[in-house]
């Protein structure tokens, strides 16, 4: 059955390319939704580094502890996004008339995947270089660079296969939204803001053992030169470790909530 | 001849049966609610089926089963020949939907989301926004083709809805209250719409509450309430069912209705005290002439004389009253 399973695969690259720019125009024409996804984490940067920074001793100067966390912050927010938009495909009616049609069962969730994820890159550049502005300075050579991409690409993917389950599971766009903030508060308990050794000792262990403060260490250490230990290793099972079980899990629901609606 | 847009649909010529669409015992519960308590009906090719029911009665569900939307608990379904659970990919190819809810994606303008339907429809781009260019001017939409469907009126979503099933010129068309909540003009035109489709030989089933809807368009009627058929035929047999033509006439007092009753007794006149009227069957115009005739002939003129068909509210009242328990007759 070769030929089958050839016509599935491409049919899956083929209907998700077509989806993919469909979810690509709903970011550019959500103009709204895209300045949120981008306003949000460059005033909380502004905020941290000029009202809070001052107040919070890192041992280094402030920008340059914090602008690795924002960027996960931008991602979190990217992720609100990304659930309204797959809740409101299953909520109105555009969901029946793709299913109703033989395109591959996956390609709707493909396309808010993809689209997503180029979404959070371009609007996380964009918060490196106003954070750059404001005096963030990385000393990172290229490889560096490429390194630290890698990871918060890596991370950027989990967290869009997060919002797409969210999505999947609320019973209203409004729900979708809310499930994912939580997202965004994540970097808030880890050491994306303050040193985890300021914290309670309960909190503490729950900052350490999430995975925004491993990725944010690794990206400090990739750009920053700070230490890295096994940072990159943890953030790395972290995110393939996400991504192992929620893809699938998306899958899943998927079908499910599709099938006796 | 060869369609350019052939390349994910099939033709239902090779259909074994012959019918394009086939329901046996169809039933679906919801929880503990049974929606469907054993549908059966048969759709020929290129003939259009109104399935007429009030609220709740289960239409929706049962489209949506047809269109592989959702898994029967029992029964069988089959559309063009193509089971809609076990083979649903196929039975996808053949078959168009407008649901009840606009299906068309909101932030993409009329013409985008055409395109993108032809596209995943396999039609390529250029032969997708040829298609779409071809079904916006069907749908009257060319003046509102490149703006957001949501600034759309219901109207014109509606038709750009009926327009994103054609992509494919589907040979099955299903149809989930294509005109409920339009305007009078819109729901006319989306009958010509529909009326377009009939003319190319395209199956449709559709489902409506207007009776007048179902009279207009369908080849045959399927009333169902309460998860069953009550009644299936065409529209004139099922007006045959509830009586030949009916006559009314108004009188002046109740002293000339009295005396007209009695005189027309042998009719079996339906007398209503209330509105001073007498109601009769009658087999012909000149039937009614000579009923008229023997008012004459004893000096009585009654004030107006109407004769109307009886209309599919007349069928559906009489045939869901028969069903229902008597606790719930006269309700509304």
């Amino acid at each position: 059955m070769t030929t089958t399973t050839t016509t599935r695969r491409s049919s899956l690259v083929t209907d998700s390319r077509v989806l993919i720019g469909r979810s690509a125009r709903h970011i550019v024409r959500s103009t709204d939704a895209l300045l949120i996804s981008f306003v949000l984490p460059v005033f909380q940067l502004l905020l941290f580094v000029y009202v809070f920074g001052g107040a919070i001793a890192t041992g280094t100067d402030y920008v340059n502890y914090v602008a690795p966390g924002i960027i996960l912050v931008a991602a979190g927010f990217g992720a609100a996004i990304t659930a309204t938009a797959v809740n409101a495909d299953l909520t109105e009616g555009l969901m029946d008339r793709l299913r109703s049609m033989p395109i591959h069962p996956s390609a709707a969730v493909t396309g808010h995947v993809v689209a997503s994820t180029a979404r959070n890159l371009v609007v996380t550049a964009l918060v490196v270089a106003v954070a750059l502005v404001v005096g963030f300075r990385p000393t990172a050579g290229a490889w560096e660079w490429v390194a630290a991409i890698g990871v918060l690409s890596l991370f950027v993917l989990a967290i869009t296969w997060i919002s797409v389950i969210m999505g999947l599971v609320a019973k209203s766009v409004e729900a979708a939204s809310g499930f994912a903030f939580f997202i965004a508060l994540l970097p808030f308990v880890s050491g994306a803001f303050v040193p985890t050794e300021t914290m309670p000792d309960a909190l503490r262990v729950v900052a350490e053992n999430q995975p925004v403060t491993p990725i944010v260490e690794t990206a400090r250490g990739l750009l920053l030169g700070t230490p890295i230990g096994n940072s990159a290793w943890v953030s790395i099972a972290w995110c393939v470790g996400i991504l192992a079980v929620a893809a699938p899990t998306a899958a899943m629901l998927f079908r499910r909530r599709t099938r006796d609606a | 001849m060869q369609t350019p847009y052939a390349s994910r649909t099939r033709s239902t010529d090779e259909v074994p049966s012959g019918m394009a669409i086939e329901v046996h015992g169809l039933t679906k519960s919801f929880g503990e609610v049974p929606v469907l308590k054993g549908i059966d009906l048969e759709v020929q090719p290129g003939k259009v089926l109104a399935l007429l029911g009030p609220n709740g009665a289960g239409k929706t569900t049962t489209v949506r089963i047809l269109a592989t939307l959702l898994r029967p608990d029992g029964g069988r379904a089959l559309v063009g020949g193509c089971d809609v659970v076990t083979q649903a990919a196929q039975a996808r190819r053949l078959i168009g939907l407008t649901g009840q809810e606009t299906s068309v994606d909101g932030l993409l303008t009329g013409r985008e989301n055409l395109t993108m339907l032809g596209r995943l429809w396999r039609l390529g781009t250029r032969a997708a926004e040829r298609r779409a260019e071809e079904l916006l001017a069907l749908m009257d939409l060319q003046g509102a083709a490149d703006r957001p469907v949501r600034t759309y009126s219901g109207g014109m979503r509606r038709r750009l809805d009926l327009a994103a099933s054609l992509v494919a010129a589907p040979a099955i068309m299903f149809l989930d209250e294509p005109t409920t909540g339009l305007d009078p003009l819109a729901r006319q035109k989306v009958w010509d719409a529909i009326g377009d489709l009939m003319g190319k030989g395209t199956t449709v089933l559709l489902t409506t509450q207007y009776l007048a809807e179902a009279d207009l368009l369908a080849d045959r009627v399927v009333v169902i309430d309460e998860g069953r058929v009550i009644v299936d035929g065409s529209p004139k047999s099922l007006k045959r069912q509830v009586g030949s033509e009916r006559a009314e006439l108004a009188f002046r007092d109740g002293h000339e209705l009295s005396v007209a009753a009695a005189l027309l007794d042998d009719n079996h006149p339906v007398v209503d005290r209330e509105d001073l009227t007498v109601g009769l069957a009658i087999d012909n115009p000149w039937h009614l002439h000579a009923i008229l005739g023997r008012l004459r002939h004893i000096g009585l003129a009654p004030l107006s004389a109407t004769v109307s068909q009886p209309t599919l509210d007349d069928v559906f009242i009489a045939f869901t009253e028969s069903q229902r328990p008597e606790a719930t007759k006269g309700a509304e």
